[in-house]
């Protein structure tokens, strides 16, 4: 039941002075925030200043970008070696031809090698290609991440199931500023008879991130 | 923060830089909105490349209007961030910093 | 000075990599941040100012949307759309119905499915 880690991680803020709502008949405890929240949503609606349906729209739209849209990305620039190229030079353009225009951020993808290891973060908050990869994932907008991966990498990263060799550079992005990262991941070895779809399925959020590398079995 | 305090915190006028540039980050800690980390600030790094320029999100962050900055990507060895790093020599750490936080070296 | 989201490099535990759905509730106020957004009303910049500026209390304690909700219901105080009133009066209504029904909203009813 996913909101059980919701109430979880609100307990946390039971510190704070405000009273909290009476435990409900489902044990479901709501925090103040979250009270707050449908405040705010429905006296901003009553006040014109957003519609019902606007909001409804922007969650649509939201829950109908996922993981699956860079997926593609990475398997195109897998089997085309051209696409690849631009993939490196123009992300925005490269992600708008399969479908996915980011129109709100610059991309930039940097590539997995037998000599460099690419991962992203956003120390200071929670930057992510949003357009392209949906929602980032609650560990990546945590305390314990954000402040370790740019001091301690490779302990996250075995941390992830994700060991590499000392040769190998660990190249962590902060992205303080205006860019998004997407990581293109290292082909899985034995997979070159695949199909774009079938590569396209073993590609994981996470091995875009960078905290992961793709298994050649999902 | 009144807007003259910040529009006073634009340094004048800069040079611009090339990748492979050596730059040491300013090591301020003015108030407001800042995007440079605390961690790479005094710190010497590589520009590995350029973005153009940007809004200068310290005074986006109060709605003025000011010169863009140009925005650079610059690399940081780890050891060089943190003096007891035990990865390999050359793990890095890449962040995107803006023009007027970073001095040449 | 250091902000209290400017954790780069500070000692921390074990990352929880348990992953889980976003509830409806944190869904909307994702969807109001980008409808008022697009309207030009909030900026990105703007919240991350008012995100970093919770304090350190309220930074640490309260979850990823819960200190989106804050930050904005003080920015639209602080833009004259609504008064602090106004929500302290609906938050108070908004209990009384969670007290009569045990539901947030109407339309949050999704969430208990």
């Amino acid at each position: 039941m996913p909101h059980d880690h919701h109430d979880h991680e609100h307990d946390h803020a039971h510190g704070h002075a405000h009273a909290h709502a009476p435990p409900q008949p489902d044990h479901k405890v709501h925090s103040y925030y979250q009270i707050l929240g449908v405040a705010l949503k429905e006296l901003l609606v009553e006040k014109g200043v957003v519609t019902a349906d606007e909001v409804r729209a922007a969650i649509e739209k939201r829950d109908q970008i996922t993981p699956a849209h860079g997926a593609k990305v990475v398997a195109r620039s897998w089997v085309d070696p051209l696409y690849r190229i631009k993939l490196l030079t123009n992300a925005n353009l490269a992600v708008a031809e399969l479908g996915f225009p980011m129109t709100t951020t610059k991309l930039v993808a940097v590539e997995n090698s037998e000599e460099v290891h690419n991962v992203v973060v956003c120390t200071l908050c929670s930057c992510y290609p949003r357009e392209l990869l949906g929602l980032p994932p609650a560990w990546y907008k945590s305390r314990a991440y954000r402040a370790r991966i740019v001091s301690e990498p490779r302990a996250v990263l075995g941390e992830f199931g994700t060991n590499l060799p000392d040769n190998v550079e660990v190249r962590v992005h902060d992205s303080t500023a205006d860019i998004r990262y997407l990581v293109i991941p290292i082909q899985p070895p034995g997979t070159e008879g695949k199909s774009e779809e079938e590569l396209a399925a073993l590609v994981t959020r996470d091995s875009m991130i960078g905290v992961a590398e793709v298994k050649a079995h999902g | 923060m009144s807007a003259s305090a910040l529009q006073t915190r634009e340094a004048p006028v800069h040079v611009p830089l090339n990748p492979g540039d050596l730059v040491r980050v300013r090591d301020d800690y003015p108030p407001g909105h800042i995007r440079t980390p605390v961690y790479v600030r005094g710190k010497v790094g590589r520009v590995t490349r350029s973005f153009g320029a940007f809004g200068n999100p310290e005074l986006l962050a109060y709605r003025l209007n000011g010169p863009q900055q140009e925005l650079y990507e610059v690399r940081f060895l780890q050891r060089d961030l943190w003096s007891d790093y035990s990865g390999g020599p050359n793990d890095s750490v890449d962040l995107d910093l803006y023009r007027h936080w970073l001095e040449k070296v | 000075m250091r902000g209290p989201h400017d954790v780069g490099g500070l000692p921390e535990g074990p990352i929880e990599t348990e992953t889980h759905d976003l509830s409806f509730w944190e869904k909307q106020i994702d969807g109001i941040r980008a409808v008022i957004g697009a309207k030009g009303i909030v900026t990105t910049h703007e919240n991350r100012r008012y995100v970093e500026g919770l304090g350190d209390d309220a930074y640490e304690t309260l979850t990823y949307y819960e200190r989106w909700t804050a930050a904005l219901a003080r920015q639209m105080i602080e833009k004259n759309i609504l008064t602090q009133d106004e929500l302290d009066a609906r938050v108070r209504e908004i209990r009384a119905r969670l007290a009569a029904t045990g539901e947030l909203a109407p339309e949050l009813s999704g969430e208990h499915a």
